[in-house]
């Protein structure tokens, strides 16, 4: 066989290789939204759970999820982007540096039930919160702080150097030219990060399984010391320990298709944002 | 004041600066505080000792052993380097049901002598009792279990933390089976993730790969329940049916589902990879004569090898961490099995599962902490091993 033909072959084996990834996500999306499409309504989405979860909707776990996505982000977002801004304009290139991004690596590679141990070691029994959407927050805020950091630096980095160069040269300090200048032209970018964790956030089950979900909690929490129900918990409560697993199925389905759908929709507004913000700045 | 302002801005700044350093501190100290307490402890049940006749010639016992006898296992004293007799087992409720509730006493206050009495008449006796009723008169033999060690914490193979009256822990099954689903989950996700790498740099129009890229991001951003549903309504009847197995649920179907997981990191680490190796390089390898696939194959791919191996290496930290799916796809069950058509039960899974119903500070709980540790480890060694391969790709 001659070089040409070769190629030839190994290129179709590539192709097939890729599009058989395609294809697995198109299978996954495909089959959850058909099977799940069928039990989404208007009830499904804002009645409470019933009849030991065979029948209703998941109004409280909505709620819980949306909770707990604030109140991560309420914790994660602004300690992420000054972090970010302390990283980038602040440290020099040094030990110094290397360590503390060494640490958010590593942070950010410590696998998420490890976070659900300490948040339960930390906040529910030492810190006291109990199963609480506090605990649960600030467990989530710990998992999604590295994400944010790192595409706050990369926003940082990507303002052009001549934008800074200006501002100093009018007098301002860097403190000024930081928050008038240069978070402002990165803003778009570091939207992307945050609307990236919320998609993140909003999908671990481990951080949250013992320091707020609740198995069935038909009401809607009153004060942020209470547990709730989540969306992905609920999810694997009904897809392998409910009262009636193949009854449940359905309902699983849909929660299924709703939890892939605020994702989607996070992915494809960072994407949105990017695109237009890329666009622009040429 | 102004100034005051500013010093106070820039001091906030300085702290969350170092706000990840010091949460993975924290994470550390905790983990490795709850983890470490198991080390040193008798697995026997809170407040109970063991106890032998004292012409026994046994003082000291595993916990492996004690297990094995109360499975009906070893039954005679000899195998453990005793006389040879037969081993007779009782633990308080057996005594409750030997002895009349008159000879107990209605609040147990006669219980040493029902103890006594009975180590007495059974010269193979092994009795579980609790410490309350082991009094001056006792004439028994208290023989001491084995305490946990590293040692036997790493290379014990059975993981019963509730068992009693000894528990046990062992998790080399764990670790076993941890392992053997990530090698699998990359064994299937590095010749797909490649294969898209190389296709989505150096093959296809910039169409083509901008239409593949959101769709590699949507792969990674599926939260992990939901892999592992749909690998429970979907991979796990395949396998079953396929292999025609009893269940199916077992370490491939595990692997199937992470190495789906671990194919954006993968993907995403690798293109990067390729993308930046100098045009150079390939101008001078075509100009060569060299057909684009030779190009790929001997110029790009060896020189793009330190990224390929960050990718392997976090798609494996990935595959390592991940507790739902598994949780969902794997069985569960504790097997020391190199098998990958058989239920297995991996680190995150086993905290997962566990940790609800373990009593804060007991000792199943301070074991699923030190799993936590041992998974701990497990990922910084990655990520060191990363920052290790990229520093020396920088130089």
């Amino acid at each position: 066989m001659d070089a040409k033909r070769k190629q030839q072959v190994v290129f179709t084996a590539i192709k097939t290789m890729s599009f058989l990834v395609v294809a697995i996500l198109v299978i996954i999306l495909g089959f959850i939204f058909i099977n799940g499409i069928q039990v989404i309504s208007w009830d499904f989405l804002t009645k409470m759970p019933e009849d030991g979860m065979l029948k209703g909707g998941i109004f409280p776990a909505i709620v819980g999820t949306v909770c707990l996505i604030f109140g991560s982000m309420l914790f994660a977002f602004p300690i992420g982007v000054l972090s970010g801004i302390y990283m980038n304009e602040y440290l020099k290139e040094g030990p110094i540096k290397q360590f503390i991004r060494l640490m958010t690596d590593n942070l950010a590679g410590i696998p998420s039930i490890v976070f659900g141990l300490f948040g339960m070691a930390f906040f529910v029994n030492k810190l006291g919160f109990g199963d609480s959407i506090l605990a649960g927050s600030l467990t989530l805020a710990i998992l999604a702080i590295p994400v944010i950091i790192r595409t706050t630096e990369e926003a940082l980095r990507s303002v052009d150097k001549t934008y800074r160069e200006a501002s100093y040269a009018l007098g301002a300090t860097k403190l000024h030219t930081i928050k008038k200048v240069i978070l402002p032209i990165a803003f778009p970018n570091i939207l992307t990060g945050f609307i990236l964790s919320v998609g993140r956030v909003s999908g671990e089950t481990a951080p949250i399984l013992f320091t707020v979900a609740a198995y069935f909690l038909p009401k809607l929490p009153q004060s942020i010391m209470e547990q709730v129900m989540a969306l992905p918990y609920h999810l694997y409560v009904m897809a392998t320990s409910g009262t009636d697993i193949e009854k449940a199925r359905p309902l699983a389905y849909g929660t299924a298709l709703v939890l892939i759908f605020i994702v989607l929709i996070c992915n494809l507004a960072a994407n949105i944002i990017r695109n237009r913000y890329t666009k622009t700045k040429k | 004041m102004k100034k005051l302002f500013t010093r106070f801005q820039e001091i906030v700044l300085l702290v969350s600066g170092w706000f990840t350093s010091i949460m993975v501190l924290l994470i550390v100290f905790f983990l490795f505080k709850e983890g470490i307490k198991i080390f040193g402890k008798k697995p026997v049940e809170e407040g109970f000792v063991m106890a032998v006749h004292p012409n026994n010639l046994v003082n000291s016992i595993s916990p492996g052993m004690c297990k094995d006898i109360f499975d009906g296992k070893i039954e005679n004293w000899e195998r453990l380097g005793g006389r040879s007799y037969p081993i007779e087992l009782a633990t308080l409720e057996d005594i409750g049901s030997l002895y009349t509730e008159e000879e107990i006493g209605s609040e147990m206050e006669h219980l040493d002598s029902c103890f006594n009495d009975y180590i007495n008449k059974h010269e193979g006796a092994l009795i579980s009792l609790p410490k309350s009723a082991v009094s001056s008169s006792f004439k028994g033999k208290i023989i001491s279990v084995k305490k946990i060690s590293l040692n036997s914490f790493i290379r014990g193979i059975e993981w019963f933390p509730t068992s009693k009256p000894v528990a046990q822990f062992g998790i080399l099954p764990l670790i076993t089976g941890t392992l053997l689903v990530s090698l699998g989950a990359i064994l299937f996700a590095l010749p797909l993730g490649l294969a898209c790498a190389i296709y989505m740099a150096e093959i296809t129009n910039k169409r083509t790969r901008s239409f593949m890229k959101p769709i590699v991001e949507l792969l990674a951003g599926i939260p992990s329940v939901v892999y592992g549903f749909f690998g429970l309504v979907v991979i796990v009847p395949l396998i079953q049916k396929v292999f025609h197995l009893d269940v199916g649920e077992t370490a491939l179907s595990g692997s199937i589902i992470l190495g789906i997981m671990a194919l954006p990191t993968i993907i995403t680490i690798s293109e990067d990879a390729l993308r930046n190796v100098p045009v150079s390089m390939r101008e001078a390898s075509i100009a060569l004569g060299a057909t684009k696939w030779q190009t790929i194959s001997k110029v790009l791919i060896p020189y793009s090898l330190n990224g390929i191996t960050t990718a392997i290496a976090l798609g494996i930290g990935r595959a390592i961490g991940e507790t739902m799916a598994v949780l969902m796809v794997t069985g569960n069950a504790g097997n020391l099995t190199l098998s990958y058509l058989k239920p297995i039960r991996t680190i995150p899974a086993t905290i997962a599962a566990e940790l609800g119903e373990a009593p804060a500070g007991g000792m199943h709980y301070q074991a699923l902490f030190t799993l936590g540790c041992v998974l701990f480890v497990f990922t910084l060694a990655i990520n060191i091993y990363i920052n290790f391969v990229t520093k020396r790709r920088r130089m």
